[in-house]
């Protein structure tokens, strides 16, 4: 099926099985930020923004964002989330940290002075096995405080 | 992981989603968030060979009043429920399920009109629905019927639908004066499904109960009433209301199946402790107004 899709500001015109999922395709376009983990909605390492909303990009398909928009941890802009997730050691392998990037900006977005149990229950839709949180609820903490200040 | 190969199929009218799902009988299913169905075809358990993408259909979207009480498009999606204000004012035992129901990404993909016929056990809606006594507004090719809430979900994963039929909207009552809310589960992380869960919905009247429905999630094939407990509860001066026999009176409604994690007789035990949370906070709610 021939789909419309823009991806981080750039409108791209493909042609895709319906099975393919959202993932996969920007994979494939060479768009490897966004990390396919376990393909069931769980782990949250695939998250990111469709029409400025999180979702799964595994537990959708392509062909169903025809004619919307995405944005990959490559379009993404909260640099100052970035850096404080390597000042404080938010990640090891990395894995997650593209979904776990996204998944902290939508609840900054939300919430612009979240409690550390907020961070937390935010950021539950998303597995990290390295760094046991508190660094990332550290850097989301922090972010918070700076952006706070700044405003 | 990856799901088996079909046609993907967008309508932007009922007649055309009706039209395609006749065609193909059971071979079809309709992907409305596909937050469940997703992941079941992305693990093969759900081989459909057509999918019906229905989030184009206007009839099947937005948040109403109508007649005095609340009408919700199937195609609701779960962070838009959980942000209504109407749904709040109507029926605030939607707006406490809702964070329940997995978490913000998922919720933004995730439709009203989908998990209630996906018809999990472990859900929230469907007991919600229970509760609240809901009517749901379904079209096919006859044309349309309204099904009652205790009649749309006939069991695990299964409901009243035929083949071609499509739930459109879910009409919920006005809230009569006095009416109260409380909902509450057990889940071992944010976000999971719950180990035992309880919608729980009545009407307060100068005193007394003169309505209560107690419905738990995740303990039997689909959402249940306590129909014992809640006649210990109903007619009757609150400070007489006996918590401990209500909470006992549960195991001859309901005998709890044990699932991976939690075996039937912790599921009771959790059943008794919701129940007795939500009647305290109603009881002294009651005796404050």
């Amino acid at each position: 099926m021939n789909i419309t899709i823009t991806v981080n500001g750039e409108p791209m015109v493909r042609s895709v099985e319906p099975r393919l999922s959202l993932v996969d395709f920007l994979r494939a376009e060479g768009l490897t930020g966004t990390h396919a983990g376990c393909e069931h909605g769980v782990c949250g390492a695939c998250t990111l923004q469709l029409n400025g909303q999180t979702v799964r990009s595994c537990l959708t398909f392509a062909v169903q964002c025809d004619g919307q928009e995405v944005t990959t941890i490559e379009g993404a802009n909260f640099p100052d989330l970035q850096e404080a997730f390597i000042e404080n050691n938010a990640l090891q392998c990395g894995f997650c940290t593209p979904g776990m990037l996204m998944t902290a900006n939508d609840l900054l977005q939300e919430n612009s002075s979240p409690t550390r149990d907020e961070i937390r229950e935010a950021i539950s839709s998303n597995y990290c096995r390295c760094t046991g949180y508190q660094s990332i609820v550290d850097a989301v903490e922090q972010v918070a405080k700076q952006r706070s200040e700044v405003a | 992981m990856k799901p088996n190969s079909f046609e993907y199929v967008r309508v932007d009218t009922l007649n055309d989603a009706i039209a395609v799902l006749q065609e193909h009988g059971d071979d079809a299913r309709i992907l409305a968030g596909g937050q469940s169905l997703i992941p079941a075809m992305n693990m093969r358990l759900a081989l459909p060979e057509v999918l019906v993408d229905v989030s184009n259909i206007g009839e099947m979207h937005g948040i109403t009043i109508q007649d005095g009480g609340l009408r919700i498009g199937a195609m609701s999606r779960h962070a838009e429920v959980m942000k209504s204000s109407k749904i709040a004012e109507y029926a605030p035992l939607i707006t406490m399920a809702m964070p329940n129901i997995a978490h913000g990404a998922i919720r933004n993909r995730g439709t009203f009109g989908g998990s209630l016929c996906n018809a999990d056990p472990a859900a929230e809606l469907p007991a919600c629905a229970l509760a609240l006594g809901v009517t749901f507004n379904i079209q096919g090719s006859d044309g349309t019927r309204s099904v009652a809430a205790e009649d749309f979900i006939d069991g695990t994963y299964s409901t009243c639908l035929s083949d071609d039929e499509i739930l459109v909207s879910v009409d919920v009552p006005a809230p009569e004066a006095g009416a109260v809310s409380f909902f509450e589960e057990l889940a071992r992380r944010k976000g999971d499904y719950a180990m035992a869960g309880l919608a729980a919905h009545g009407v307060l009247k100068d005193g007394q109960f003169t309505d209560m429905r107690l419905v738990f999630f995740a303990v039997d094939e689909m959402a249940v009433r306590a129909s014992s407990a809640e006649q210990l509860i109903c007619g009757k001066p609150l400070s007489e209301i006996d918590i401990d026999a209500v909470c006992a009176a549960l195991a001859d409604d309901i005998t709890p199946f044990e699932d991976l994690t939690t075996s039937s007789a912790a599921k009771m035990v959790m059943m008794q402790v919701l129940t007795r949370r939500t009647l305290e906070k109603f009881i002294a709610e009651g005796a404050v107004n």
